[in-house]
């Protein structure tokens, strides 16, 4: 019986990897759920627009390198952020302006946009693929860890190590960071409360004097800052490589799906419920059992309820669970 | 333009531009053409069954179409006689627990209410999970264990390989049933990404479960309905032949094996067309477009909707998975690793939206077109990216990487099909009548 090193057990392998996992499904599912509010689809080119935004960011990134220039422990990538965003930011607006804004005029139906936006997709995923290629890449730089397991051990004397690489804390603060700043853009500028107002009732909206398409820009340039700043932490913490980016699509869906599809708290929450569920069950126990349970009924085997390859299989029973019995979400989202 | 008119001079130049293919180019290009074109045609029925006549989204076609390849594997293969004594009872039994876990799970749910159901539910499921887990676990060890080089899962039934085709429907069919159980009655976005996620799973089966078909080891050699083209070089009576149309018996035998594909894929899609067409023009067609048109309408009109969309869910699939299980047969060799949702399934669609959704003759003019892009852009990105480039410095890293970035132009142009044709003919080239 060791509750102390059981405790620090879990939070190595699953609340420090969950945490960060958690707040890029979050932003990501931000995104997802502002245009689902806002412009009122499911926007399948997410995954693509993220890796858009990063290999701006990595491209950056590397010339910024390439100059000499350095944040010191902290890694250049954040320094290439702002111009992402700036490039990814034109690039919405000029998706929009040739793509979705015809369909808008049209009032077709949401799932005629789900299909443009497959288009884009893959529109987008070739322009990554043409300028980047379909390769791994990896741009993060300065220091490693925040807390090394060794220096842990060090100083605690206890058996297990606690390991807190500094992209996961960096990820962890940026989010907060960023969530802060939107929920007070949404909640006190004039410009977000006519979002909000827009997306809960659109002709309420327009009869009070909002001005549609500036708030559609709006959502463009908020979901490309999201998307960008989503794809960077994650690429920072893993490795950037197009095609994981897409497959970010189904657990960010899920995400947004979970917590109410409209409703931006719901996308956070939805974040942290996909990554600690998703890391929980494809987590291998036995360590952590083993130092709480005496010896004797410590488990033979390794306690893992489905191995890490099912990862998908996660995010996709709880959205079918939430879907069946809770169809609007944990909080309320709007279901059309 | 009537309506025929249009559709005989579309046909016409898709046909033109293949026979230009193979005069131009190759036969064994243009063949490649047509049997890729009419195998992804057969997978666009099926979804246009779904979207077309049913307005069911549906992007799990790369999950159904790859049940069709483990069919192939499941039915054709030779058993492998030692791991079916290591673990194969293991195994079965293994999966037969499973089962009888979620039916007693769902039996538990339906009968009981309250407190009691979360509860007893969740204890079954944790219950059998770990028996499950006790009896399965060895069983796929002993079995991956026997010769892993070579072997390492159970093998087929070492049926005929025409067999695994109807076999490669059963199986999307059943697992379309399961899925269309819990998904269906989603709106259309939830279900979509359902369906995603569905063939998501579906893959990582394939890749991880060794013991079925070998996973990423993949499974080579497959039995072929055909003869292998080395016996046909080794035959005098075919090279003599070959020699009367003036080709080397090298040519002949790979052009000799396309064509026999070529018949049977034209066989199956026509039957399936034929099938499809008369679907659409009977009663149930015209109750499934009324479903699709108002669903509202057709429910007070009697008509059990979640039913009819379970039944065309279903069917679409199948018709997905007969496709997936010849295109596995075409290619000789199962790898799971190079099922990729924008080249299974969005390409799929693709092809549905430029046909024309709710035409089914739309379908198979959208799949020759589409694939007839597929192959040719890389020649003619070639040629584009040869003029752009040929004013730089050779050896510049500019122009290597225009030159090496040509085979990611496809889906480049994939994407701009679709755009364009969504914006400026949103009813596709052949447009429901």
């Amino acid at each position: 019986m060791d509750l102390l090193n059981a405790l620090v057990a879990l939070t190595n392998f699953v609340i420090v990897p969950a945490m960060a996992y958690g707040s890029q499904l979050a932003l990501g599912a931000l995104g997802v759920t502002l245009i689902y509010g806002i412009l009122r689809f499911s926007n399948f080119a997410h995954g693509d627009t993220m890796a858009m935004g990063t290999m701006f960011a990595v491209l950056i990134t590397w010339a910024l390198q390439g100059a000499g220039v350095s944040l010191g422990p902290l890694p250049t990538a954040l320094l290439s952020i702002p111009f992402a965003i700036a490039i990814t930011a034109a690039l919405m607006l000029l998706t929009d302006r040739v793509v979705y804004r015809f369909y808008r005029a049209q009032r077709v139906k949401p799932v005629i946009l789900v299909i443009v936006s497959i288009g884009v997709m893959f529109v987008y995923n070739g322009v990554i693929r043409f300028i980047i290629g379909p390769e791994d890449q990896r741009f993060a730089d300065g220091a490693r860890f925040l807390i090394s397991a060794r220096d842990f051990k060090n100083a605690t004397g206890l058996e297990e190590g606690l390991a807190i690489k500094s992209t996961q804390a960096l990820t962890v603060v940026t989010a907060i960071l960023v969530v802060a700043a939107l929920f007070w853009f949404l909640n006190r500028t004039r410009t977000g409360k006519s979002m909000r107002a827009y997306s809960d009732n659109e002709d309420l909206a327009l009869l009070s004097g909002i001005n549609p398409e500036r708030v559609v820009m709006v959502t463009w340039l908020i979901v490309a800052a999201l998307a960008t700043i989503a794809g960077v932490l994650y690429g920072l913490d893993k490795s950037f490589k197009p095609f994981t980016y897409f497959q970010l699509l189904l657990p960010i869906f899920a995400a947004a799906i979970v917590g109410g599809l409209g409703s931006p708290i719901g996308a956070i929450a939805g974040g942290f419920v996909v990554a600690f569920s998703e890391i929980g069950i494809t987590y291998a126990w036995k360590k952590v059992l083993g130092y709480m349970m005496p010896e004797s009924l410590a488990p033979d085997g390794l306690v893992q309820l489905l191995s890490t390859e099912y990862k998908f299989a996660v995010s996709f029973a709880i959205l079918v669970i939430v879907l069946l019995f809770r169809p609007t979400g944990l909080f309320r989202g709007k279901s059309v | 333009m009537s309506y025929s008119q249009r559709t005989f001079a579309l046909f016409a130049l898709v046909g033109v531009l293949i026979l230009a293919t193979g005069f131009l180019q190759s036969w064994n290009s243009a063949l490649l053409i047509i049997n890729m074109g009419l195998v992804s045609a057969l997978m666009a029925l099926g979804v246009n069954l779904q979207w077309g006549l049913a307005g069911l989204f549906n992007v799990g076609v790369m999950g159904f179409v790859a049940l069709g390849g483990l069919a192939v594997v499941l039915v054709s293969e030779q058993p492998i006689p030692e791991a079916w004594k290591a673990g194969g009872p293991g195994i079965l039994i293994g999966l037969l627990i499973g089962f009888g876990t979620i039916t007693g799970a769902v039996m538990l749910w339906k009968r009981l209410t309250g407190r009691a159901r979360g509860l007893s539910v969740f204890a079954v499921l944790l219950v059998g999970l770990y028996v499950f887990r006790t009896v399965f676990d060895p069983a796929v060890s002993a079995v991956e264990a026997v010769d892993p080089a070579a072997t390492g899962y159970l093998g087929g039934l070492g049926l005929p390989v025409l067999l695994a085709w109807p076999a490669g429907g059963l199986l999307a069919a059943a697992a379309a049933w399961a899925i269309g159980k819990t998904a269906l009655g989603l709106r259309s976005d939830y279900l979509a990404i359902a369906t995603l996620g569905i063939s998501e799973i579906v893959l990582a089966v394939m890749k991880n479960e060794d013991w079925l078909a070998r996973g990423v080891k993949n499974v080579n050699g497959l039995e072929r309905p055909l003869p292998y083209e080395i016996d046909l070089q080794a035959d005098p009576g075919f090279v003599e032949a070959a020699a009367g149309f003036g080709l080397d018996p090298m040519t002949a035998s790979t052009l000799y094996v396309k064509f026999g594909y070529m018949i049977l894929c034209a066989i199956v899609l026509i039957a399936v067309l034929v099938l499809a067409q008369l679907a659409l023009k009977s009663p149930w067609g015209r109750m499934m477009r009324a479903i699709r048109d108002n669903e509202v309408s057709a429910r007070a009109m009697g008509k059990n909707v979640t039913a009819r969309h379970l039944q065309v869910f279903v069917l679409g699939s199948a018709i997905c998975g007969i496709a997936g299980a010849m295109m596995t047969t075409l290619d000789g060799q199962l790898t799971p690793s190079t099922y990729q949702p924008l080249r299974y399934t969005f390409l799929i669609w693709v092809i549905v939206i430029v046909g024309g959704s709710g035409n089914n003759l739309g379908s198979v003019l959208g799949g020759m077109l589409i694939w007839f892009l597929w192959v040719q852009v890389e020649p003619l990105g070639q040629l584009l990216m040869a003029g752009i480039t040929a004013g730089m410095a050779d050896g510049s890293a500019l122009k290597t990487h225009l030159l090496d970035s040509v085979q990611h132009m496809r889906f480049l142009t994939m994407g701009l099909v679709l755009l364009l044709v969504l914006r400026f003919s949103p009813r596709g080239l052949l447009p429901e009548r």
